[in-house]
Order: C-alpha cells, then structure tokens, then sequence
C-alpha cells in the first residue's frame, strides 16, 4: 500500500480486499471487553479537521486509540487553527510533535496533498473539499460486502448530488474498481459533466432504476443548492428524486438503503424510509471505526520505506 | 515429520493434556493463526473421542501484538479471532504449529490477558526448533527438531494445505555470478 | 358537429408527407378518413382552386389571461387564431400572474378547452415570476403537460440561469427552453432600431447588437449544456448568420421570425405608428431580406407570430408611451404567402412547413402539422392563395393594433377545421 491515502485511487482492487479483511478482523476488537490491542503503541496519530464534523473525527479517535496510539485533536474551534495559522505553519508544528500519521478533513480541495509536502508522516484524507472521501467510500463497501456478500456485479445507485458529494466521487471510483455497476441519478444540473468518463451510467429516472437495484445510496441535498439554483425546489427535488415509501417499495427486497449521513429527512429521504429494515445506515457508523482502524493499522504497521514499491504496485 | 507420525503426535499429546490436567473439565484450547488452530481443533476432538469431554476451541490472531510492527516493510497480514467462550478461570492451552523464537507466544499471552484471567496457560506445540530469545517454554511439544537458525521449518496442514508434513528446509546458497543481485529470499515465517 | 366532411378537388400541400398535388379530403369523426370511403351525409367542401394544409401552429403568441382580459382573452385569442387557419398556439408565460406553476398551466389550458376553437399549449416560464433568478418548478409544469419554456418579454439576464435551465431540462424528455434574446443594457430606452431612421426621428434606438450579444450566448450555453434550445423572433442578419453557423455544428437549436419582421422595416415607421413599434424592433431592409433568405434555407425553421394585443388607448398614446406589439394571428399566412411565395422566395411548401409542420414538431404536438393521414386527428386549414383582401377591422381579436391596418395582402383562410369540426367556415368563426 502507498504511505498516504488521499484518494480512492491510491488504493488497487487488492488493497481494498486487504482493506476489508483486515476491518473484518479489527471489527471483532470492539466486541471484546477491553476494546484493545496494542498493535500501534507509541505512536503519535493526529486529527486535524478543518470542518467540523463531530462524528468522522471520534470515528477516527476511537480507531486509534484502540490501537493503543496516542491521540491529538486539532478542531476548527479554539485552536490555533481558527486563529488563522496557515496550513503550512500547523503542518510543521505537528512535524515537530513527531506525528505518525495525521488524519485530515479540509474545505479546500487538495489540502491533504499539499500536506504530504510538510510531514513526514502518513497523511489520510477524511474529507477534502468536493474531491474525495476514501474513508467513507471504503466503509460503504465494507458494508454492502458484508450484507451481500460480494461487490463484484452488484449493481448500485447513487442518488442524489452527485455535483458537490465527495463521498460519491470516491464511491463510484470504489465501485467500478471492485467490478459493480453504478448509475448516478438526480437532476442533471447535479451530475457533473464528467461522469460518463467514470465508468458509471446517468440516469434522470429514479422509477426506472430502482427496481433493478442490489443496492440505493442516498446522498445528502443541501438546502442551499436550491439557493444556488441547481433545482427550482425542494418540493419539487423530493417529488423527481427522493426516497420516498412509494419509491422505497419499488426497491427489490433484499436490497440495502444507504445514506453517508448526516440526512434530510423529508428531503432525500422519508424519515419512516431511513428506519426501515433494509436501511443499514446505523451500521456503515460502526463499521466506520473497523475501517479506520484498519486503514491506521496498514499505513503505520509498516516502515513505509520500500513498502510502497515493494509487492504491490499502488 | 509425515502425515502417520503427526497423527501419532497428536494423539499423544492429546492424552498428555488429560493427564495433566486430570481430565478436561476445566481445559480450553486457543490456537493461534495460522494452522495452530486447525491443529487446535484436531486436539479437541482427539480429548473428545478419548474422554468423551467436549472441549471449547477458540482462534487467535496474534498479529496486532506483534513486536516487530512498524519494523517490516509491510504491516503483516492479519487473520481471524474468535474466541466464544470466558476463558477466566480455565485452564488454557495455547497451541501452535512451530515453537521458535518464543516471540509468538509472548504475543499471544499478552493477547489472552485482554480476553480474561485464565486459571492457568499451558502450551502445546508440533515441533519445538530451539533458538529461543525469550524465555518461554512449550509444556506438551510433538517432536523436537533441532534446526540451524537460518533454515526453513514448513508445516502443511490438511485442512489448509490439503495434506500433513513438516519439513526442513535448508537456505539455498546465493549463485556466485559477477553482477548478479543478492538473491531476496524472505525470511522463513518468523512469527 | 364531428360528422362527415368531404373537400374535394383542392390543392393538397402536406410537407410532412412530401404531398403537392390536387386530391379528396375525407374527414369523419374527428380523423382524417380514406378517400376511398363512405360519403354519405358528408358536408361537401369545394376545394377547387383552394389549398388544403396542415391546420397552422403558432409557438409563440400572447393570450393575456390571465390578468389583462381587457386586452384579448384565451376565447377571443382562440378565435382569432381559427380565423387566422391556426389549429394550436402556445401561449406565453407572461401573465398576471405567470405561468410559473402548474396551476396556472391547468387553468390556462382549461380555458382553451371550454373555448374550443384550437388546442392550446401552454408555455411556462423559465424562472419564478420571470424575475430571471430562480428556476420555476420546470417537473412540476413538464408533469401538467408543458414542453415548452420560456421567459419571453424577458430576456434570462444571467448566462448562469440559463445553464441551469438548459441543463436541468435535460431530465425531460422533448422539452425546449426558448429565448427572447435582448440585452437589457444594451436595449434599454430603445423605442425602435438604432439607425438612420431613429436619429432622423429623434427617438432612442436599440442597435441590433443589443440582439446578437445574447443570441452568442445563449448559443455558447446550449453548445455547453447539450440543452435544447430555440430562439424567438429575430430580427438582425447578424442572429441569422450565428444561428447558421451553430446549426453547422451541430447544436441543438432552433429558431423563429413573426411575419411582421418578413415584411415591413425601420423605414415604415416614419410615421410614428405605433403599430409598427415592436419588441424586437422592425430593423433595415436588409435584415428584412437576411431572415427571409433564412426561411427559405430553414436556418429559421418557424415562423410565429408574437400576437401582442394591446388596448386602444395605450397605443393611441406618445410613441414612447406606447408599449410595443402587434397582434397577428389573422394575418400570418397571407402576410408569408405575399411577401414570400408570391415572389418566389419561399415555396408554398416551405411556407406551410414554417407555420405548421416544424412548429409542431417542436411543440411535440402530435396531432398537428400532418402528415394529412387516414387515421389522424383532422386539424386543417383550407385557404385560397388568390384571394385580395385588406386588412381592416372588425377582427376576431379584442385589439387592433396590427401593423397591417390598411394593407392589402393575397391570400385568405377560407376553412378551418380542429379535431375534425368546422371551427372557422367562409373566414367566419362559427361559434
């Protein structure tokens, strides 16, 4: 594997299948008593996050803590962040520190990358502007593979705005990789003019789409992309492409709902959809722990040094 | 060793835990990844047909208490754990293909101190090769085989190999032609 | 009143089926019935010397209700059109209030139905209120039946608006965004074309630039969005040659002249009628003869007519005072059968095919614009291409601001039947 995760493409078919499997293994701490292992002890993982986001950061402190790392939190609030020091200057701060790794969410696009200039360490992107998320792409897979028990041919929409998603980006990436069939659906001011070039089809129909799904991956829709004019309404956004219980029972019946959180509901989603059996939303949550860790255990539990050219081509 | 005299191996150590232990009431077996549960499993249904006493088996992947992580190359590969039973307050008997080092089992205590307070952890290998570096010792061993420290020790097992055998397996000597790369032999598995 | 009619012996031109030629039209129940049929108890028509066509669609007219029934009325407006050989219109969005939802749609739509006289198709509009910043509820409208949008009166200010529109309308099947082209800077103040004419007579011009900035645009937009896209009433050679070379391209465009522009330019307002001030306005002669070169070519594939009824007194007032428009409906075809086929410019063909059987297309109105077929809903227009009449009032419209007043023109709508009925029967409308 590469020593930094800032994309979905950084990551080969195989090292998603070793991604998975060793998640599968780290899951089963979490089940123990004491939620341990001392696999990453002494070394220094740090959370910067630019945007806030409660939920990915403890996420990612409760992964590396149960590999016994040391943990530092750097959020947007109070910190010397907010206090306008440049991502440069924070960078060779943490250099100092000695941190193996550090874990970063960010509003600009391309932050991470820029941060590999500065440390040393293992940098993995949570989240960079509207460019990518592979951690959550690859707990999304986790997931699907674990209730279906493959990703090779399931066929996957993500519905929603696929414009400004991260999420979808690396998720789609993640897919076709793996070998399933993605459609994009949603208004076409919200599907970017690139997509045919991912290997994934377009569809404007959610009704034509569902029925032939193994799995349908809402995506959050702000209210304010209908300030910016990318649909008329939210009405009329939920009546064409929302999740509706109607929509819902047009889904085959073994087929999962998914949703990267936080949700709409009564926008892209029903609330009674989100509670529904075959939503599995609350569980892409915790196997997001599972995936972290194993993505903290991969990256650190080697020297790197010519790991990253040795075996595996990345 | 071949497939008759590993089963012989077995068998006997299988009646060694019941004699030490007065029967298998309060025994638990635990075999550590890879192939020392398979032999883990074997051992329980031996004590099982010889004393009719069903005995708990659990796996346990010893790869994040390693002591060599972050000093390889690669992060090392990790397997399952399982372990569905309180061990607190039984007798546990760690098994293993091949004794070494010593470092595996140190892994694997400190692994099984996580999962509760075993009464006692007793330890059962297929082939002890020496070389210690810690000092730990197996309580039931199969067969001694003396080794030289850079030579290979392969254990197959069936359920993972498709058949039973160990062999040793001396280095093979770097060609000697002019400009030639060291040859990159990967250390036998050093767990 | 669906009951047999047999038009004998007329000149049957039908461009979608590539027909010319004299023959029987048989129309029974409602449809257009073999020739070879039964007659009996059938109306007999005699079509000699006549032309029997495709009833006429006009893609681009104003009925002012709701809001300004003073001015024309759905009925009224209707009326008009049968009288005109119209068998559908598509009324504009630019009502009070506008059509920017489906309610409006629905009533305009069943205001048409309670008249009927012609099919109605309501346009809706582009952006809430045509205030060009948020796009209407386009599904919703696309859902009561709408395929065509437009903020006509307006122009869309913001090329991002746009985009949006035209990239949006995507998720829909056959639907246009369709254009007013005018740059509000550019425009503004003016009260006819910025030339000779408008600095003899002291008034404010609007230069045909103000026409051709946006017609760039919008072409840029559809060339980037992949959107469908058409172009109301131009007015400059200069629109023409862009659209010519975006059609070469390949974009999706298509686009649209009024009668009024074929025929009559800047040097016809001399007068300060105020009938002749229009929005685009009345531009040089030869702008006049580019845009019918261009219906000639089908670079301008339609012609419809913008009818603008205004009330009396508002265009009894001071020329600036005067809003700009004029009404059309009735006029349209012998306006393009004199001052284009008659000289040649434009065959009858052609003629028939700009006024009915690509407008159609467009609209996606199936049951308009031929071909004329045993099986298809019977919407046709009978005229005679020799008849000389002037243009005078009474007219079937409530207003009277034609730019034709007065003036003579060959060719008049004897016959116009919708959906089978004798609506319109010796250029009268019979209800």
């Amino acid at each position: 594997m590469k020593k930094h995760l800032l994309s979905i493409h950084d990551v080969t078919a195989e090292d998603i299948v070793r991604i998975l499997d060793t998640a599968e293994s780290l899951r089963e701490v979490g089940t123990r008593v004491i939620k341990k292992v001392p696999a990453l002890r002494g070394r220094t993982v740090v959370n910067l996050f630019y945007e806030n986001s409660t939920r990915t950061r403890i996420s990612f402190e409760l992964a590396a803590k149960r590999l016994s790392a040391d943990v530092i939190n750097f959020s947007t609030s109070g910190s010397s962040v907010s206090k306008g020091e440049s991502l440069k200057d924070t960078a060779l701060t943490l250099q100092a520190m000695g941190a193996d790794a550090v874990v970063i969410r960010h509003s600009s696009s391309g932050s991470p990358l820029t941060l590999t200039r500065w440390v040393r360490g293992s940098v993995l992107n949570a989240g960079d502007g509207t460019h990518e998320h592979p951690t959550q792409a690859l707990l999304d897979l986790y997931t699907m593979r674990e209730k279906l028990g493959r990703l090779e041919g399931l066929r996957v929409a993500i519905v929603g705005d696929v414009l400004h998603s991260r999420v979808a980006r690396s998720l789609s990436f993640g897919l076709v990789k793996m070998g399933a069939e993605v459609t994009l659906v949603g208004p076409p001011t919200l599907i970017p003019p690139d997509a045919p070039a991912w290997g994934v089809d377009v569809s404007y129909d959610i009704g034509g789409v569902l029925p032939k799904l193994d799995v349908c991956y809402m995506l959050r829709v702000q209210r304010e992309r209908q300030r910016q004019q990318y649909f008329p309404s939210v009405r009329e956004y939920a009546r064409l492409f929302g999740l509706t219980r109607d929509r819902v029972a047009m889904l085959p019946e073994d087929a999962l709902i998914m949703h990267p959180g936080p949700m709409n509901r009564g926008v892209e989603i029903d609330s009674d959809v989100a509670d529904l059996p075959n939503s599995v939303i609350e569980e892409q949550v915790t196997n997001g722990i599972a995936i972290r860790m194993a993505l903290l255990y991969l990256l650190l539990g080697g020297t790197g040094a010519d790991g990253a050219d040795a075996g595996e081509a990345a | 060793m071949g497939e008759a005299e590993i089963r012989r191996s077995v068998t006997r150590i299988a009646h060694e835990i019941l004699e030490r232990n007065r029967g298998g009431g309060e025994v638990a077996l635990v075999g550590i990844a890879a192939r020392g549960d398979d032999l883990a499993r074997r051992l329980a249904a031996e004590i099982e047909r010889i004393e009719g006493v069903p005995i708990p088996v659990g796996v346990l992947d010893i790869t994040f208490y390693r002591d060599d992580i972050g000093y390889r190359a690669e992060a090392p590969e990790v397997h399952e754990t399982r372990v569905d039973f309180d061990i607190t307050g039984r007798i546990v008997v760690l098994v293993d293909d091949v004794l070494f080092t010593g470092r595996t089992i140190r892994a694997a205590l400190d692994a099984l101190v996580d999962f509760g307070r075993p009464t006692a952890i007793q330890l059962a290998v297929l082939v002890d090769r020496g070389h210690r570096e810690l000092p730990i010792r197996a309580d039931f061993v199969g067969k001694n085989v003396p080794t030289r420290r850079d030579d290979d020790v392969r254990v197959a097992v069936r359920e993972l190999d498709g058949e039973d055998a160990v062999d040793v397996l001396e280095p093979v000597p770097a060609p000697a032609v002019a400009n030639s790369e060291p040859s990159d032999r990967s250390n036998g598995s050093d767990r | 009143m669906t009951g047999r009619i047999l038009l004998r012996g007329g000149r049957v031109v039908d461009p979608a089926a590539g027909r010319d030629e004299v023959a029987d039209v048989l129309i029974s129940d409602g449809a257009i019935a073999s020739a070879d049929g039964p007659t009996t108890g059938a109306t007999v028509i005699d079509a000699d010397g006549l032309v029997i066509a495709p009833g006429l669609v006009d893609l681009h007219t104003h009925l002012r209700e709701p809001g300004r029934e003073d001015k024309e009325t759905v009925e009224s407006g209707s009326r008009a059109a049968a009288v005109g050989g119209f068998t559908a219109v598509s009324p504009m969005a630019n009502t009070e209030p506008v059509a920017d939802n489906a309610a409006v749609i629905h009533e305009v739509r069943a205001l048409g139905e309670r008249a009927g006289l012609v099919d109605v198709f309501p346009v809706g509009a582009i952006t809430r209120g045509l205030a060009g910043e948020e796009m209407a509820e386009i599904g919703e409208m696309v859902e009561a039946g709408v395929r065509i949008f437009s903020d006509d009166g307006r122009c869309v200010p913001e090329a991002r608006v746009l985009r949006n529109a035209l990239t949006y309308a995507r998720a829909f099947e056959g639907v246009v965004i369709a254009e007013h082209c005018e740059d509000g800077s550019l425009a503004e103040g003016g009260q006819m074309h910025e030339g000779e004419h408008s600095y003899a007579l002291g008034l404010a011009g609007q230069p045909r630039e103000a026409e051709e900035v946006i017609v760039a645009r919008d072409l840029a937009i559809a060339r980037l969005t992949g959107g469908r896209l058409h172009l109301c009433h131009l007015s400059s050679a200069g629109s023409v040659e862009l659209v010519r070379r975006a059609k070469r391209d390949g974009l999706r465009v298509t686009a649209e002249v009024t009668p009024h522009h074929l025929v009559f330019s800047d040097d016809d307002l001399v007068t300060y009628d105020t009938n002749f001030k229009v929005n685009p306005p009345l531009r040089t002669p030869e702008d006049r003869q580019a845009l019918g070169r261009a219906v000639a070519d089908a670079t301008i594939d339609v012609v419809a007519t913008d009818h603008a009824p205004h009330a009396v007194e508002e265009k009894e007032a001071e020329f600036d005072r005067s809003p700009p428009g004029t009404i059309g409906l009735e006029t349209a075809l012998a306006a393009l059968l004199t001052q284009l086929v008659e000289p040649g410019t434009v065959s009858l063909t052609r003629a028939i095919d700009a006024l009915s059987t690509t407008p159609a297309r467009i609209l996606g109105a199936s049951d308009h614009g031929g071909p004329l077929e045993p099986g298809r809903v019977a919407n046709l227009v009978v005229f005679d291409p020799a008849a000389e009449w002037t243009v005078e009032p009474p007219f079937a419209s409530r207003s009277r601001n034609s730019a034709f007043l007065g003036r003579s023109l060959r060719g008049r709508v004897v016959h116009t039947i919708h959906r089978g009925s004798l609506v319109v029967a010796d250029g009268k409308a019979q209800r």
